[in-house]
């Protein structure tokens, strides 16, 4: 990795990670008897690491100058395996947090291992771990290839991985610690939130420069997905975590925000950020490497780009439907409603989008594990929007909020949808970045996609019916107005759900495991020869070393 | 720029752009997209019509059928009022004895009161009432205040050591902790409080201590639990000499009471529970205690 940076380059790479040890210092001591001192210990020392790599290996010879034309895949390697790596912890976490469900004292008596805890670890894990890591590496990988230009640097991938994971692991560590903003998929505390936004900012310049000097004179449909991704969250994320330290030397903050008001910025950001980071990011990814996999051209333009328009538009105005039946005012709730109802149309017009496309190319559906991962995903991400939508409307919503169908709506979206576009995505990826013939075996791939199918079917099923049964009993009376059921009757009723649930992730997590090994095997084969093309233009503000 | 070209497959003609081998088709909107996105806003803008939607500076749109989630709150409970109002009045007002003597009452009793038992109850005492360590159990005939269905109402109204004003308040000293007792003083006091109920488990060693732990006894613990250790109901202090135990009657739970106290806590419910439910409950909990007996 440094072996591929300039002299220049690596000195800026030490004045950064320089920074960061300063900056980890003052949080270490402003914070010492806080986890935020902790937090800051750790970044001192992964500050530290990197100085020692980038200054032990700083008279190593320079790349050759012609690979300054090249495509620069580094980062992308890094963040496929970073972000299988959280994969494979962040559902082994949500597996165990299953599993409390069905045996709550799974905790071993330990406090960082209670649900409350564990639960948030998982969802970190996944959607930004997981989900956050497969964006950003596919992203670049998509931005050069579609823009036939090299990235606009090459320290600052490195800013945007290195920093995104380390905001991550502040994350999850702190939850275990006891460390949260009580904010649901924004839990971090307020000195993460400031570092991740600096790490955001840096993604965004980095994606606009990269594409300011694209050989291709239209933007591809994918960039368009993954500019909405990165610019929207860094609006949600800085809007929504607004809040008041307790002290620079304190981890604890306060909302700056209270009461409906606060319930409403959180889900308009939890609802875009459903959009936004999983959606419109997962679409991207989408739109470059199911099309690359099937050989076949994207069936309608114009689809692509009502979708879009209708997607990025509709999304915005749509948060107020997780707030139905509350405080919230009641005309918050219908116009949230009938927007999400709209919004049903160009989410069903992306899949179809994608769907058609793979006409002339089922026999390959049919035959190539990998290809069937995107076409699976295209069909749970139509099932998930129809289902969304659905759920909006008020007195469907008064049936199944609170209920586990909500969280097996999340996981027919997080696993059907998110998780096998990224396994379609990486298993096309690994081999074109590691110049192999072909991934290390198909029939794992095969194996890793009915272990995911399965699953997955598993899980959205025991979720559906648990999550039914208990809106049923919870809204039961009898005929002198008593209620039907005690809340404890309906936890009685869904033990087998939770097992089923418990034992689907599990079939989820296995698959994960064997995708990671099949990808780290596959990067132990042999190269392929290799002929670089070297025809990108010149990186201009890179200067070449005399 | 590569010049549009026809897909061979569908015949269709691509749009002439080009990226990293990507093209794409020039189809139009399919017919059905362009349906459900018109039907869909059209069943939007009648929602709008029909009910409240749109914010206007000081007000929003009411909508012609003038409906708000504020009323039909209000009419689900006052429908829900009418259903209760079938029971509610004869079980907050006629005489708790006279209840449960009525067959028909105590039928009602056992299918709501075991519903408002385990929704309110049963996260402390257990969903058998059995209780746990900490929490009393409530089927064994064993009362700290007194089993009469007006002393049970009386504690599920205040509660025991809540900041309700009517409060029922007991609390077992932090002998150790608060220096009232040396470490000595507390083995003895813990040999003696054995001793009331298991004399014949104590070793050599413990018998010897009796004596000094009855003069403990007498001068620190007498006053709540008695001369001879049965308890004194008025206060809530408990019965030393039988086989019922809160916390624990081995001898190192005995010794960490000593030491540290207790203060368990009985919420108050006469906030949350309507006196119906309330008196439902005290009936409830009297039957599920005769019915194990």
């Amino acid at each position: 990795m440094i072996s591929q940076l300039t002299r220049d380059e690596r000195s800026s790479a030490m004045y950064l990670s320089g920074l960061l040890v300063l900056f980890g210092g003052f949080l270490a001591i402003a914070g010492r008897n806080d986890v935020l001192g902790w937090h800051g210990a750790m970044l001192v020392f992964s500050g530290a690491i990197l100085l020692f790599a980038l200054i032990s290996r700083f008279y190593d010879d320079e790349p050759a100058r012609e690979s300054r034309h090249e495509y620069y895949d580094d980062p992308t390697k890094f963040g496929v395996v970073v972000a299988m790596i959280w994969l494979v912890f962040a559902t082994f976490v949500g597996d165990w947090v299953a599993w409390l469900l069905v045996f709550p004292e799974a905790t071993f008596d330990a406090g960082w291992s209670s649900f409350g805890r564990l639960r948030p670890v998982h969802t970190t894990g996944v959607i930004f771990g997981f989900g956050g890591n497969a964006l950003i590496a596919t992203s670049f990988h998509v931005l050069q290839r579609t823009s036939r230009a090299r990235l606009a640097g090459s320290v600052s991938p490195w800013v945007v991985l290195i920093g995104f994971n380390l905001f991550c692991i502040m994350a999850v560590t702190g939850y275990m610690f006891g460390i949260t903003a009580s904010k649901e998929y924004a839990e971090p505390e307020w000195y993460a939130d400031l570092f991740l936004v600096v790490i955001w900012v840096v993604y965004f310049v980095l994606y606009v420069r990269t594409l300011a000097r694209r050989q291709e004179p239209h933007i591809y449909v994918a960039n368009w997905y993954f500019m909405a991704f990165i610019l929207v969250v860094a609006i949600l994320h800085i809007i929504n975590n607004l809040a008041v330290p307790v002290s620079l030397g304190h981890a604890k903050s306060y909302s700056l925000f209270s009461g409906v008001q606060d319930a409403m910025t959180q889900w308009w950001y939890g609802h875009n950020a459903v959009a936004f980071f999983l959606t419109s990011g997962f679409l991207g990814m989408l739109y470059y490497y199911l099309p690359r996999r099937a050989g076949r051209p994207i069936y309608s333009y114009r689809m692509s780009i009502i979708s879009f328009w209708g997607i990025t538009f509709l999304y915005m105005w749509a948060g107020s439907h997780h707030l139905h039946y509350t405080a919230l005012p009641h005309w918050v709730q219908n116009l949230g409603m009938t927007f999400s109802i709209i919004l049903v149309v160009p989410s069903w017009a992306s899949a179809g989008n994608a769907l058609l496309t793979l006409n002339g190319a089922w026999e390959k559906v049919r035959d190539d594990a990998t290809l069937r991962f995107m076409f699976v995903a295209a069909v749970f991400y139509g099932l998930s929007t129809f289902e969304g939508s659905f759920m909006a409307i008020r007195p469907v919503n008064s049936l199944s909020h609170y209920t586990d169908w909500t969280v097996g709506h999340v996981h027919a979206g997080a696993l059907g949808w998110v998780a096998m576009i990224t396994f379609g995505a990486f298993y096309t990826l690994v081999p074109m970045l590691w110049n192999r013939e072909r991934m290390y075996s198909s029939r794992l791939i095969e194996a890793h996609f009915w272990l995911a199918l399965s699953g997955t079917v598993i899980y959205v099923f025991s979720m559906w019916n648990s999550g039914i049964i208990q809106g049923l009993m919870w809204r039961a009376y009898a005929e002198n107005g008593t209620l039907a059921y005690s809340f404890m009757d309906s936890v009685d009723a869904m033990a087998p759900y939770y097992v089923a649930r418990a034992v689907g992730g599990f079939l989820f997590f296995l698959g994960g495991v064997i995708g990671l090994y099949n990808i780290w095997k596959t990067i132990k084969m042999p190269a392929q020869a290799h002929t670089p093309i070297y025809d990108l233009p010149p990186v201009v503000d890179v200067e070449p070393a005399e | 720029m590569t010049k549009p070209e026809r897909d061979p497959y569908t015949g269709l003609m691509t749009t002439g752009h080009e990226w990293n081998g990507i093209k794409e088709l020039k189809t139009p909107i399919p017919r059905p997209v362009k349906f459900f996105l018109a039907l869909t806003i059209l069943v939007s803008v009648l929602f709008w019509v029909l009910f409240p939607t749109w914010p206007y500076g000081s007000g929003y749109t009411k909508g012609i059928l003038n409906i708000d989630q504020r009323q039909l709150v209000a009419e689900d409970l006052s429908r829900s009022a009418a259903l209760r109002a079938s029971w509610e009045e004869k079980f907050s007002t006629t005489d708790l004895a006279a209840l449960e003597a009525d067959a028909d009452a105590m039928t009602f009793v056992r299918s709501h009161g075991a519903r408002l038992f385990k929704d309110n109850c049963a996260a402390c005492h257990g969903t058998d009432a059995a209780g746990g360590p900490g929490f009393p159990s409530l089927v064994d005939d064993q009362w700290l205040w007194g089993g009469e269905s007006e002393t049970i109402l009386e504690t599920l109204k205040v509660g025991i050591n809540t900041r309700h004003e009517d409060t029922r308040n007991a609390e077992m000293l932090a002998f150790g902790d608060q220096g009232l007792l040396d470490a000595d003083q507390i083995r003895a006091l813990t040999s003696y409080v054995v001793s009331l109920s298991r004399a014949d488990e104590l070793s050599e060693k413990s018998v010897a201590q009796l004596p000094q732990g009855k003069e403990l006894f007498a001068e620190n613990c007498a006053s709540c639990h008695g001369e001879t250790g049965k308890g004194l109901r008025d206060v809530g202090a408990p019965n030393l000499t039988d086989d019922y135990w809160i916390y624990g009657g081995d001898v190192d739970t005995i010794r960490a009471t000593l030491r540290h106290g207790r203060k368990g806590v009985m919420p108050f419910w006469d906030q949350r529970l309507n006196e119906a439910d309330l008196r439902l409950l005290t009936l409830y909990v009297r039957d599920i205690g005769a019915q194990t007996k």
